[in-house]
């Protein structure tokens, strides 16, 4: 198997408070592939956009990365100086952030803020760099983009500025593009289109994406596999269609379980009782503990750490009970 | 565009037109000017004859379309103490409050801007919060003391710069100018850093607090994401966006620096039109206050338009707004 274009070992992130340090990352793993689309969803504060941000180097203090390692296509950049790591955002690592109105600089013409990316990344002329610029914006679904690249963001409707901060994630060919709720502000029409181009880019580019999204139809119809979060861990992880049929972890089974379906048979809908801990008080033990249905004691007293489970791999001490099939 | 522009300079003369009944009626108020301009031992009939030279057996109405008429043509009248045109005298004194003025605001603004794009920055450096102690001091401080104090240490203790004048000037047409003499430079150091020690301090307030704002905003976080170098998020995104509500204060400002330069040239004993004001105060020059009063009003009504149209310039979202709108 080939290496994987981001792999995250062990993430810890750690924001300073008042209060003592809040850990909201606490031992994540994953690995996405080339070409490869890897949802993440979870509900609000489980350390989504918090994985992202560290991926790409973007987490502000009090923050900080406290263990654990990220490799981008097998170089290690947790650790690199700022300057580095600059140098990898937007050329190896591109990011689209949940709001595009208010992701591009609304002085600048949009075109201005493409041909300044691409030209800090990429060993172009002014005129080369806008050439690519009207082709990244033929290239996200622009119509006349050899016009609209002198317009001003306020001048583009929601949808057409999210594609106009997707050509600036693309436009300098990276191998991992972060789409941090890229849909989230979108009219629910404009977000099918969204979702599609950037399926289709990572198809035609082979990048690898990963997708931090709260919505699990997005997941559905975009990922190759997902990835459920609680409290800062992954509860599971695994193929989508898989983890979508047949949910292992109680979390993801209730999560799954809260998704309307359009059968619309009057079943009312699964909750999961209770809400997600502050990260102050993280439970002992498994932190879902409080709300699963099914804890014993050893849930309360002992962290589950992942297992494999044929392509799935579940954080849970209910599938611990046959040691052969964990032996991976 | 032309529209709004148009619309905004119909409003002004509006403006001007209020402080023109202001300006007049301060003639009719503030006790004979007869009196003002003749001796104890003039006779009856030669009061009447002045009276009747200046027009001001008129009717009010009258008079004030005269003034009104005379002050569109810049023709302010005779001064009652210098018995000369106050046009000419204004006109005189002009460059020198201008000439101030715009090296204080300069100054401010240069030294305001870099002063709070640094301490916004570098929030916990210990120059940082120099600067906040500092701004506090200069918004605090009346200007009149700043003066005196800057005139006790660099005139009477160190005797670097001279305490009052303008120093030697050039002839240029009927412009003045002390910036091309070494005398005249030196004469300007100390009012301009006078006053533009408030402005310059509220400048540098307005940017730290704008800046951090700004550093906050999505769009700040995205340019980062794409790897930009920090110095073109911070001086190419960040301090354009800072300075749109800075190009408001500034451009407004300049006209209170105008009017405030009063104080600054009492202390200094500058030349000027503020010194020249202060004068007519003292001497019930009402020609000399009234025209002072609608040059003033002049300057702040051409700013306010002048920045209204800038800021279009600089911010793209109001141009179409503005020409969507009319």
């Amino acid at each position: 198997m080939t290496e994987p274009v981001l792999s995250v070992r062990n993430l810890q992130v750690e924001f300073a408070s008042r209060r003592g340090t809040l850990r909201a990352i606490n031992g994540v793993s994953f690995d996405i592939a080339k070409g490869e689309v890897l949802g993440v969803v979870g509900e609000s504060g489980a350390g989504k956009s918090v994985t992202g941000l560290s991926v790409i180097g973007l987490i502000d203090p009090p923050g900080r990365i406290a263990g654990g390692e990220i490799h981008l296509a097998g170089l290690r950049i947790d650790n690199l100086p700022p300057e580095e790591m600059r140098r990898i955002r937007g050329k190896r690592i591109g990011m689209i952030f949940q709001d595009p109105l208010t992701s591009l600089n609304p002085l600048y013409k949009v075109g201005d803020q493409i041909v300044e990316t691409i030209r800090t990344h990429l060993n172009l002329s002014e005129q080369a760099a806008r050439r690519r610029a009207i082709d990244l914006l033929a290239e996200v679904g622009i119509p006349a983009p050899e016009k609209r690249i002198d317009g001003y963001p306020h001048e583009f409707s929601g949808g057409m500025r999210q594609r106009v901060v997707i050509a600036l994630a693309i436009c300098a060919e990276p191998e991992l593009i972060i789409a941090d709720e890229p849909t989230t502000a979108l009219d629910v029409s404009v977000q099918a289109q969204i979702i599609s181009l950037i399926k289709r880019l990572g198809r035609d580019h082979g990048t690898a994406v990963m997708l931090v999204t709260h919505d699990m139809g997005v997941i559905a119809e975009t990922s190759d596999r997902v990835a459920v979060m609680y409290a800062g861990r992954v509860a599971e992880i695994g193929p989508v269609q898989d983890v979508v049929r047949n949910p292992l972890h109680p979390y993801a089974k209730g999560l799954m379980g809260a998704i309307p379906t359009l059968a619309g048979d009057d079943k009312r809908l699964v909750q999961i009782p209770g809400s997600m801990p502050r990260l102050s008080a993280i439970p002992r033990g498994c932190s879902f503990n409080p709300r699963c249905a099914f804890a014993f004691d050893r849930c309360r007293a002992e962290r589950p750490e992942p297992l494999a489970r044929g392509t799935q791999s579940v954080a849970c001490h209910l599938y611990d009970t046959a040691p052969a099939e964990t032996a991976a | 565009m032309l529209a709004f522009t148009l619309r905004r300079a119909i409003q002004a003369i509006g403006v001007m037109i209020a402080v023109g009944i202001i300006a007049f009626s301060m003639f009719r108020f503030a006790g004979d000017p007869v009196n003002q301009m003749v001796g104890m031992d003039t006779s009856g009939a030669e009061r009447a004859a002045i009276r009747k030279s200046l027009g001001l057996d008129d009717p009010v109405v009258v008079q004030f379309g005269r003034y009104i008429g005379n002050a569109a043509q810049f023709k302010f009248g005779v001064s009652y103490q210098f018995r000369l045109p106050v046009t000419n005298l204004l006109v005189e004194r002009m460059p020198a409050t201008l000439e101030l003025a715009i090296c204080a605001t300069i100054f401010a603004m240069v030294s305001g801007i870099l002063m709070g794009v640094y301490s916004a920055l570098r929030r916990d450096s210990w120059l940082a919060h120099l600067f906040q102690a500092v701004s506090l001091i200069g918004i605090s401080l009346p200007t009149f003391l700043i003066g005196v104090l800057m005139i006790y240490l660099f005139s009477v203790t160190l005797g670097w710069l001279p305490s009052f004048g303008r120093g030697d000037v050039v002839h240029i047409g009927w412009w003045t100018t002390g910036l091309l003499t070494v005398s005249g430079l030196k004469a300007l150091i100390m009012p301009a850093i006078t006053l533009g020690l408030f402005q310059m301090t509220l400048i540098m307030r307005l940017v730290r607090a704008e800046m951090l704002e700004v550093m906050r905003t999505d769009y700040i976080r995205f340019a980062r994401a794409r790897g930009l170098t920090t110095r073109a998020i911070h001086f190419g995104h960040a301090l354009r966006n800072t300075l749109v509500p800075v190009i408001t204060v500034a451009g407004l400002q300049f006209g209170s620096v105008i009017a405030f330069a009063i104080i600054t040239e009492t202390v200094f004993q500058w030349p000027g039109m503020g010194l020249l004001f202060v004068q007519a105060v003292q001497n019930v020059d009402i020609p000399i206050m009234a025209a002072y009063l609608m040059m003033v009003s002049l300057i702040f009504v051409t700013i306010n338009l002048v920045v209204d149209i800038l800021y279009t310039i600089v911010d793209p979202r109001l141009r179409s707004t503005v020409s969507r709108a009319h």
